[in-house]
């Protein structure tokens, strides 16, 4: 299930293989990641989208070894420049974190300690990874940092407290902190998520920057196809804790082969195109981790099962397997040539019988869209 | 910072002045005839009674005998009874008819004792609670903080005033494991008579309260390990004791300091049952005696007291406040 | 044209800053927002964008007197709702409702369902008693929740329905305008496009005029066909969708167009012009003198620094007679922020 995505002959900086991440918890066991495989090259740039709790965060703190071992289950294999992260000793994990590795996360309000200076935060990863680091240095490598990140006046910034900064500046002392080792991997969890959109720009294009100068391979996880559509070389798409597409940006993008994705993009509006035209929604809620659907997890709000003969989206999961563009893009559905099919036809949903993962809840989210699809 | 004090302080004295206003207007009105109090063996005649209240200025007005009292305490005043005429000096908290002495000296004689058990049980109690409570939080959900959760509920469960007798009565007098109980002044006297004298209560004090700092101390921490921040402490590769003590715990303390203002006060106050217990001639053993025989002014004078350390101590909670978190400006 | 159902003019509303010595004095006032004038005709949507702090919650709140506005004129079917006291406002009420960002914190978790919905309706006894569960258990239908879920609480259902009960709420009075204060931002994407969907059907089947908060400019764009944009605590530009969207003529305008990440924009790949502002938004306490903007503006010249730009009328072309105002002193119009498909082609 894992061959190829690229056939490329450099061995990639980051492999993620078979990937299963599980929290036992007093309700059941929540299958947050399953069975997910991803590369990322040096200077190469990969984005995760996906719904709320479609487990990217948890996959890429796998990768980071921050899970708390003693409550979380996880198998298969994580690669760092070739080195095997499952199952590495604390110490050890702790040599590569934010040194080779390094994490961007969303709201850098919570995620920058209040009490301590941004500049004593910035060298505190600096001083973990070289020993013997003297006060002089280390401020100067926290302005020097600041500088780097584009931080005016980082000399008088660097003793300043996180809440004296504005939401842009402390994303920037964010990124900061996490490049201060020089790291070759930079994981990104919804980095522009909690700002505005002329500050996200800032900060994505700091981004591209800092990659394009340093060569560093960059994992952007969003929830913004927006996002994806500028910043990432190749898109992997998860849903329900698994990967259903995985293939260059632009390519995923403009040629979805998964019914999901393809929803996805036709349920946000954009900048251009006729702003009349109605939105198209995926009905339904995304699934419970606890009790995911049998077969395909996007079954029960997929609108294109009719077209799978003998039931068997409810029946079996699909593989992740090419479709028809390509090795090089791969995609977990049973519907064939999807994406001729998603292309040409509209999703059919039937009437209100669906009630996707909500164990507890009342029924269904009922259909918002029968008027379009009385007629189709 | 400056005006943020000077307003804390204005409203704390508003306070002060409020909390003396209602005890003179309860005394004073209160089935206690204070005159009474003043009686040879509890029995006066009417005639007898009228010259006491005239001498005390019982018969004046409530507010002018207010007025009265509120002067002693800021500028001292001069107390007759009879042929007595007396000098109450600054801070006048009356003078006790029981005991034929002035309350202030009196109580400034007992306060060391009591600031000592105070001080004593905090280091405690400070440095056990908080100190298993990490411990705890760290552990959380293993043997390891299920044993100390279990072990801390138990002990919380059982009165204190039983194991500090048991303590006083096995320890001390049994089989004799500590010193005698009692209050020897550590720099008049002997330090380490001091040290030894107090041992015990600090223990027994000290550890009663642990059980609630550990309590207080492990779920603050455990919040605090669950912040974001601390996961990028981690991310950043600090080790796990340096993401907890450093990062995790700095925060975790500010909840508990706040506590310990309250705590910390209210043992200054007085605690009785250490006090009685060990033998410890302390404020609280005061402040009981004096309910026992009615009297007014040293009963009035003690709850004051514990009053103003309310007050004084929320204003050092807030100033530890801003000390702490650099988010808080005073 | 009819007169319309809402007109604001010259909305004021600061929050005094208050100073941390002994004698907490007033030393300065938060510009929430400062003199903004619209309109908004029966059945209209108005959008309004900006960034983070510009006051757009604040022009909501003042509209439905949660916040008294400092001063102004806010003329609602005709009546100055700005000096009426809480008691005389009412009657008024009813007709302007609010639907909050956040389905979660907007819900009281101990209340059913029914009981949400109903308030409004037994408050105000426009039905009577025997018959409000079936008008509430009309509006949930309406909203897409199926009606024999009115006794469930709200933690039972998922943000989407949450949102759909707020809205159900909201209805319940049958309002003349309703003021969505970022109804979809804490949802889903999938998600969001349900609620939009029923909001806009809604709009349509009752002619509800909208006052429609949101910082995610496509959604503005789908749900408005009136779009003032909003910077500091003024309005900077209003006019109707294609004018803003394809020829803004605000520097701030075309430079939060111009720094939305768009999937269809890199499909198109066509020419797009880059704009970056440098900084932040400044601080509303002190706003930069003459024009707000021009502190992060590369056209900015001295008389933006002396002189506050009026929002004025641009005239003629394509534009007039569409109420297309702008508050810039170098206005122009830009079209190539947003690549056509057929610029594209072009
Ligand atoms: N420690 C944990 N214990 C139990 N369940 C967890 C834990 N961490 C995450 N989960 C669950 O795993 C699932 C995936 O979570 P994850 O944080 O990866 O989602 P996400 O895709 O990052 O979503 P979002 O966009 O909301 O950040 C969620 O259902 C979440 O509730
Ligand atoms: N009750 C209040 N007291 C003092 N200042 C306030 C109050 N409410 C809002 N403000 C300030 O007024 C300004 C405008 O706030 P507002 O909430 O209207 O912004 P917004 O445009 O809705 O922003 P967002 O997109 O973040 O919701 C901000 O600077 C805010 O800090
Ligand atoms: S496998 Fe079936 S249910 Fe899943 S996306 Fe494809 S068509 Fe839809
Ligand atoms: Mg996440
Ligand atoms: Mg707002």
């Amino acid at each position: 299930m894992t061959d190829m995505h690229h056939p490329s002959s450099t061995p990639a900086f980051l492999e993620v293989d078979d990937l299963t991440v599980r929290f036992p918890t007093r309700d059941g066991v929540v299958q947050a990641v399953t069975g997910l495989s991803y590369k990322v090259e040096l200077g190469k740039t990969l984005g995760i989208v996906g719904e709320s709790g479609s487990g990217k965060s948890v996959s890429s703190l796998a990768v980071m070894g921050l899970h708390d071992l003693e409550r979380t289950d996880i198998t298969g294999s994580i690669k760092v420049e070739g080195q095997e992260v499952v199952g590495l000793s604390e110490n050890r994990m702790r040599k590569l974190r934010g040194n080779a590795v390094s994490m961007i996360f969303q709201d850098p309000l919570t995620a920058l300690h209040p009490f301590f200076t941004i500049g004593d935060q910035i060298v505190e990863g600096y001083k973990a990874h070289h020993s013997g680091v003297s006060k002089k240095t280390a401020r100067a490598k926290a302005v020097e940092m600041l500088e780097r990140v584009g931080i005016p006046q980082p000399n008088r910034r660097v003793d300043d407290y996180p809440h004296q900064f504005s939401g842009g500046m402390r994303q920037r002392a964010m990124i900061a902190m996490s490049l201060v080792n020089d790291p070759k991997l930079i994981i990104a969890d919804e980095p522009t998520t909690a700002l505005d959109v002329t500050v996200q720009a800032q900060i994505l294009d700091l981004l591209q920057e800092l990659q394009r100068d340093f060569g560093s391979a960059i994992v952007i996880i969003t929830h913004d196809l927006g996002v994806v559509a500028e910043m990432a070389d190749e898109v992997l798409v998860m849903y329900g804790g698994r990967c259903v597409e995985h293939g260059g940006g632009k390519e995923v993008l403009t040629h979805p082969e998964m019914p999901y994705t393809a929803g996805l993009l036709s349920s946000v509006p954009d900048l251009v195109g006729d702003p009349r035209e109605r939105l198209h929604p995926i009905p339904g809620t995304p699934p419970s981790l606890l009790s995911p659907p049998r077969g395909c997890a996007f079954n029960p709000r997929c609108g294109y099962t009719h077209l799978v003969p003998g039931e068997m989206c409810t029946r079996e999961l699909p593989p992740l397997e090419s479709g028809g563009r390509g090795s090089a893009h791969l995609k977990r559905c049973h519907l064939t040539d999807s994406g001729t099919v998603l292309a040409e036809q509209l999703p059919v949903y039937a009437g209100t019988a669906m009630d996707p993962g909500e164990p507890a809840g009342p029924t269904a989210e009922p259909d918002p869209t029968p008027k379009e699809n009385a007629g189709e | 910072m400056f005006g943020y004090l000077l307003r804390r302080v204005i409203s704390g004295i508003l306070v002060l002045l409020a909390v003396s206003f209602v005890l003179f207007t309860v005394f004073a009105k209160g089935p206690a005839q204070p005159a009474l109090a003043y009686c040879s063996k509890g029995v006066c005649t009417a005639e007898q009674l009228d010259i006491i209240e005239r001498n005390l200025g019982l018969d004046q007005p409530l507010l002018q005998q207010y007025g009265t009292y509120i002067k002693g305490v800021v500028a001292g005043r001069e107390i007759n009874s009879g042929t007595l005429s007396l000098d109450c000096n600054v801070p006048c908290l009356g003078y006790s008819f029981k005991k034929f002495e002035m309350v202030t000296p009196f109580l400034l004689d007992r306060f060391p004792a009591t600031l000592s058990i105070a001080l004593g049980a905090s280091v405690v109690f400070l440095t056990v609670g908080v100190a298993v409570g990490v411990i705890s939080a760290r552990n959380r959900g293993k043997p390891l903080d299920r044993g100390l959760q279990g072990f801390t509920m138990l002990a919380t469960a059982i009165p204190y005033y039983l194991v500090a007798l048991l303590a006083f009565l096995f320890l001390v007098s049994k089989w004799g494991l500590f010193p005698t109980t009692e209050y020897v002044a550590p720099f008049a006297e002997s330090f380490s008579g001091w040290f030894k004298g107090m041992l015990l209560a600090w223990l027994v004090l000290g550890l009663f309260y642990t059980t609630a700092y550990v309590r207080y101390s492990r779920g603050s921490m455990v919040e605090a390990l669950n912040e974001d921040y601390v996961r990028t402490a981690r991310a950043k590769g600090l080790t796990d004791r340096r993401v907890a003590l450093k990062h995790a715990l700095r925060a975790a303390l500010v909840p508990v300091v706040t506590i310990f203002g309250l705590d910390f006060a209210t043992i200054l106050a007085g605690t009785i049952f250490t006090e009685r217990i060990f033998n410890i001639q302390g404020i609280g053993l005061e402040a009981l005696q004096s309910i026992g025989q009615q009297d007014l002014p040293v009963i009035s004078a003690t709850v004051l007291i514990a009053a103003t350390f309310v007050v004084v101590s929320n204003i050092v909670v807030d100033v530890a406040y801003a000390a702490l978190d650099p988010r808080v400006r005073l | 044209m009819s007169e319309p159902l809402l007109e604001v003019t010259d909305l004021v509303k600061h929050f005094p800053v208050k100073s941390s010595g002994f004698v907490r004095r007033t030393i300065g006032q938060v510009q929430a927002i400062d003199g903004i004038s619209f309109s908004i005709e029966k059945g209209e949507s108005l959008g309004l964008v900006g960034e983070s702090g510009c006051g757009k919650s604040t022009t909501g709140r003042v509209l439905t007197k949660l916040y008294e506005p400092t001063s102004g004129s806010m003329k609602f079917d005709g009546v100055d709702l700005a000096p009426l006291s809480q008691k005389q406002m009412l009657p008024h009420r009813k007709d302007i409702q609010l639907i909050f960002q956040d389905p979660y914190s907007s819900l009281n978790p101990r209340h059913t369902v029914g009981s949400i919905v109903a308030t409004p309706l037994r408050t105000r006894q426009v039905v009577p008693e025997n018959k409000t569960m079936d008008r509430v258990k009309e509006l949930l239908e309406v909203v897409g929740l199926n009606p024999e879920h009115y006794n469930r609480y709200p933690s039972d259902f998922s943000g989407g329905q949450r949102q759909r009960i707020g809205i159900a709420r909201a209805l319940a009075l049958q309002p003349k305008l309703m003021i969505a204060d970022e109804p979809v931002s804490a949802l889903d994407v999938s998600i969001q496009a349900q609620v939009i969907n029923l909001l806009q059907d809604l709009q349509r089947e009752f002619g509800i005029a909208f006052l429609f908060i949101a910082h995610d400019l496509a959604i503005v764009r789908h749900f408005c066909p009136r779009i003032a944009v909003m910077y500091l605590g003024k309005i900077v530009e209003i006019g109707d969708r294609d004018t803003i969207y394809e020829r803004p003529h605000h520097p701030y305008t075309q430079a939060l167009l111009s720094a939305v990440p768009d999937v269809k924009q890199a499909e198109v790949g066509g020419r797009r012009d880059r704009i970056r502002l440098t900084g932040d938004v400044p601080s509303p306490i002190n706003p930069p003198s003459g024009c707000r903007f021009r502190t992060r503006c590369w056209k900015a010249q001295d008389i933006c620094a002396k002189e506050e730009p009026p929002l004025l009328q641009i005239g003629r072309g394509p534009s007039a007679g569409t109420g297309h105002q702008v508050a810039c002193h170098f206005a122009e119009p830009n079209t190539s922020i947003i690549a056509t498909p057929q610029s594209h082609s072009a």
